[in-house]
């Protein structure tokens, strides 16, 4: 963990950064946070209250996917979700492996992992045609 | 590493909620690729979902991803607001507060029936 980082930690946040790719990437939790906050919970109540596990099958998402509009939230929302919590794993394993070569090995797992389900995410999102 | 006090609490469920969130993206990327096999794959692993197990870690995984941006609305304030430093102990039991009053009507909702059902 960062040194001095006394009062931020404390409340339970991280320090911002003093610059360079550390900074952006601190900048990018929060602003794909504050999207995520609407895209994903918007997900959340439409897919799990509104609808329900019980009533999505393939013709509703056939359906839903008639929508050039829902393709393109569900993009975003994987995207800004898949980047956010890839970048959120990485400074976990920064925090608690401390071995630089295991760091490495770890963080180079999660990369391979989060951009493979990226790609396919995307794939289905915008090649599926209902039969 | 775990310090005690509201914010080290919270900065531990944080990294909890946000980790589990990650394996259930990926779990759901999984099953929702299922689609471009057919409808006869996607009904039965969305039939899967129905089962009182998986309702009940659907329940988890709201009540996670709602803490998560709860939090991290309170982290954005410490962060920004001038005054999020003093206040974030009265934004984290804010947060707690919100957070139980959202759950028990969505609880409700996803697993009331089956719950209840099972117990009268």
């Amino acid at each position: 963990m960062e040194a001095g980082a006394d009062w931020s930690v404390e409340s339970g946040g991280r320090p911002m950064p003093e610059g360079g790719l550390e900074l952006y990437a601190w900048i990018f939790m929060r602003l794909s946070g504050v999207a995520l906050l609407f895209l994903a919970l918007g997900h959340m109540v439409l897919m799990h209250i509104l609808n329900s596990v019980e009533v999505i099958d393939y013709d509703f998402v056939a359906r839903r996917y008639a929508s050039v509009l829902w393709r393109t939230y569900d993009f975003l929302m994987l995207f800004l979700a898949m980047l956010h919590g890839v970048n959120g794993a990485r400074t976990i394993l920064a925090d608690v492996v401390t071995h630089p070569g295991r760091r490495f090995l770890f963080q180079s797992i999660l990369f391979t992992v989060g951009a493979v389900f990226l790609v396919l995410g995307a794939l289905v999102i915008f090649t599926f045609q209902p039969v | 590493m775990y310090r005690g006090g509201v914010g080290q609490f919270s900065y531990l469920l944080h990294r909890v909620t946000g980790v589990g969130i990650l394996l259930f993206l990926l779990v759901h990327i999984a099953d929702t690729a299922l689609i471009c096999l057919g409808p006869g794959y996607y009904n039965r692993i969305m039939a899967l979902y129905a089962h009182p197990v998986f309702k009940l870690s659907e329940v988890a995984l709201f009540a996670a991803v709602l803490f998560h941006a709860l939090n991290g609305i309170r982290v954005f304030l410490v962060d920004f607001w001038e005054r999020g430093t003093v206040y974030h102990k009265k934004l984290f039991y804010l947060e707690a507060i919100v957070f139980f009053v959202v759950m028990v009507p969505v609880a409700y909702k996803m697993v009331g029936s089956f719950v209840l059902g099972s117990l009268f």
